[in-house]
């Protein structure tokens, strides 16, 4: 194995490890968007009916948003275990080590990214819950766009979390920019029904393509239950792109970090 | 020792740092041989850990550069960071993984693996009286056994030079003399060279070399005994009831120097016992004490700068510290 790899493996293991050990973060990161989904979904479900909807019902509606939320969470979680250990000076050790700063990035993403994934699978355990006509092709494509959604995700909170000293800073960066880009994703209400302003920021919102791929990989089976939503290739595109960016602006700010 | 020294482990060439205005580190220049072990003397907040930070490549200097076996830490950090191991001063173990995870953690960071990996591990924990904690969790620890097992860590990838920022802080009396032996075995058994930071005296005492820093500048270097040396023969510290009046009084008695530092007078001389009794005489009613005392450290840093140790360390609870 190179050197590089090495570096990236041992901290992707790492960041499973320290999962594995939190419970709270388990629950935090897997039983909120669960009672979310639960409370709202049925809150809603009879209350309203949506715009442009296909006539299923807002558990269904929700249920892909759900997924994307708790994806999102578990981002955002792995984030601020890079912000402790930045705090608890663990990272200066990895830092001084001989290693490539992306090595390290690499090994923080994939963490979360992976951890992402395994919730979202949990998730897909309550498909037949929410109506979706879930096939294995279906399914073993959503893990994959899950991945993909968590990679990019991951990469965003590491960005912003290289560059936070506290928890308390990160805590206002997520209720002002990563819950508003869950919320104006498609994930809630869909694009066609929303005022203008919210419709123009939801279309150059890049979630808004990951969760539209996920609803295109969910729905593989019947694609006329998404027709109005942006093509999968598109999506998985603008999704990969967002996840690229992210993730090179996240090395470049680790390597101006000093730990 | 150092001066001459063709290939010197660490050389620090006029390094200047600036945190905005201020000015952390002026001009710092100095070599550290192959096999020594060298403290840097400081009261908190003198820039022993920006100099720190520094040499082992986690931040830039504003101006100069330091070789660690020719390697340039502006140039080359890569290269530095495969030949240094280090220990800051806050703890550097995941507390969440066990001893040995830490262990294998750090190992795969530069680049070991496999059984090479396993086995110098085990060696070291045995070594650092370790092996029955190795699956534990690090913070089921004591503070002296994170730090031997700091010191462990740090040593798994062999490097030729090792850094430690303030290792005894946090320390009792006792695992400050352990961790200090481990050092000096270190020393005897592999030649490794060490640089550590320190605002213990006595720390500071135990190594081959010395610089001492205080506001950014390094006021002194040397062996503790030559610089204390350089000091004087002893030191006698007089409290007064009128000590600027008394100053003048024995500069003139004995033609020497008289220091007045924080309220008390010190004169250094080479017979200081023997002028105890005249100075009781001469001044009946003006000297409240006199001590006498064999220069320390601390009066290498009293005699460079004109403060006490004790108030120039900025950080108040390390002071307490220091006093107890």
């Amino acid at each position: 194995m190179t050197p590089y790899l090495l570096c990236t493996g041992t901290i992707w293991q790492r960041e499973i490890v320290r999962f594995v050990r939190q419970r709270s973060r388990i629950i935090g990161a897997f039983g909120q968007p669960v009672l979310f989904w639960l409370l709202l979904g049925s809150g809603f479900g009879r209350n309203f009916r949506y715009a442009g909807g296909g006539g299923e019902g807002y558990l269904e509606y929700f249920y892909p948003g759900i997924i994307a939320m708790v994806v999102l969470f578990t981002a955002i979680f792995s984030t601020f275990a890079v912000v402790d250990d930045r705090k608890a000076r663990f990272l200066q050790g990895v830092l001084a080590a001989p290693v490539p700063r992306s090595a390290i990035v690499l090994g923080q993403v994939t963490g979360g990214a992976t951890l992402a994934l395994l919730q979202g699978v949990l998730l897909l355990i309550a498909t037949p819950l929410a109506g979706v006509p879930l096939t294995l092709e279906a399914a073993l494509a959503s893990v994959l766009v899950m991945g993909l959604i968590g990679f990019a995700l991951t990469a965003l909170g590491l960005l912003l979390a290289w560059r936070i000293e506290s928890t308390q800073g990160f805590h206002s960066i997520m209720n002002l920019l990563l819950i508003p880009l869950w919320l104006l994703s498609g994930a809630v209400f869909p694009v066609a029904g929303a005022h203008p302003l919210i419709g123009l920021i939801m279309q150059v919102n890049p979630l808004t393509y990951g969760v539209a791929a996920l609803r295109r990989t969910l729905y593989l089976s019947a694609p006329e239950a998404v027709a109005n939503l942006p093509g999968l290739w598109v999506s998985l595109l603008v999704m990969i792109a967002f996840g690229v960016v992210c993730f090179s602006l996240a090395v470049r700010t680790a390597e101006r970090s000093e730990g | 020792m150092s001066a001459l020294d063709q290939n010197p482990a660490l050389a620090v060439e006029g390094v200047t740092h600036r945190y905005g205005s201020r000015t952390a580190l002026k001009d710092v220049r100095f070599e550290v041989s192959e096999g020594e072990i060298f403290a840097l003397l400081g009261p908190n907040g003198g820039g022993k850990t920006t100099l720190f930070r520094i040499i082992t490549t986690l931040m830039r200097p504003t101006s100069g550069d330091a070789q660690v076996f020719g390697h340039s830490v502006r140039d080359a950090p890569h290269a530095v960071r495969r030949k240094i191991g280090v220990v800051f001063q806050q703890p550097g173990l995941d507390p969440k993984l066990t001893v040995f995870e830490n262990m294998i953690h750090h190992g795969r960071l530069h680049g070991m693996l496999g059984n090479t990996l396993r086995n110098a591990a085990d060696a070291l924990l045995a070594q650092f009286g370790l092996s029955d904690r190795k699956k534990d969790y690090v913070e089921t620890l004591s503070g002296g056994l994170q730090r031997r097992a700091e010191l462990a860590k740090a040593l798994l990838p062999r490097p030729e030079i090792l850094f430690l920022d303030e290792p005894s802080t946090g320390l009792d009396p006792g695992a400050r003399i352990d961790f200090r032996n481990e050092l000096m075995r270190l020393r005897s058994e592999t030649n490794t060279t060490v640089v550590l930071t320190t605002h213990f005296i006595e720390e500071a005492d135990h190594a081959d070399r010395v610089g001492v820093i205080h506001e950014g500048n390094l006021v002194a270097i040397g062996a503790p005994d030559a610089l204390k040396k350089e000091v004087g023969g002893e030191v006698l510290t007089i409290e007064a009831h009128e000590p600027e009046l008394l100053r003048e009084k024995l500069g003139s008695m004995f033609s020497c120097e008289v220091k007045s530092v924080d309220g008390s007078l010190r004169v250094e001389m080479r017979d200081a016992h023997a002028a105890i009794p005249r100075i009781a005489e001469a001044f009946p009613g003006e000297v409240r004490s006199i001590t006498l005392g064999k220069p320390t450290l601390e009066d290498v840093f009293i005699n460079q700068t004109g403060k006490r140790f004790i108030d120039a360390d900025e950080d108040l609870p390390a002071a307490e510290a220091r006093k107890s």
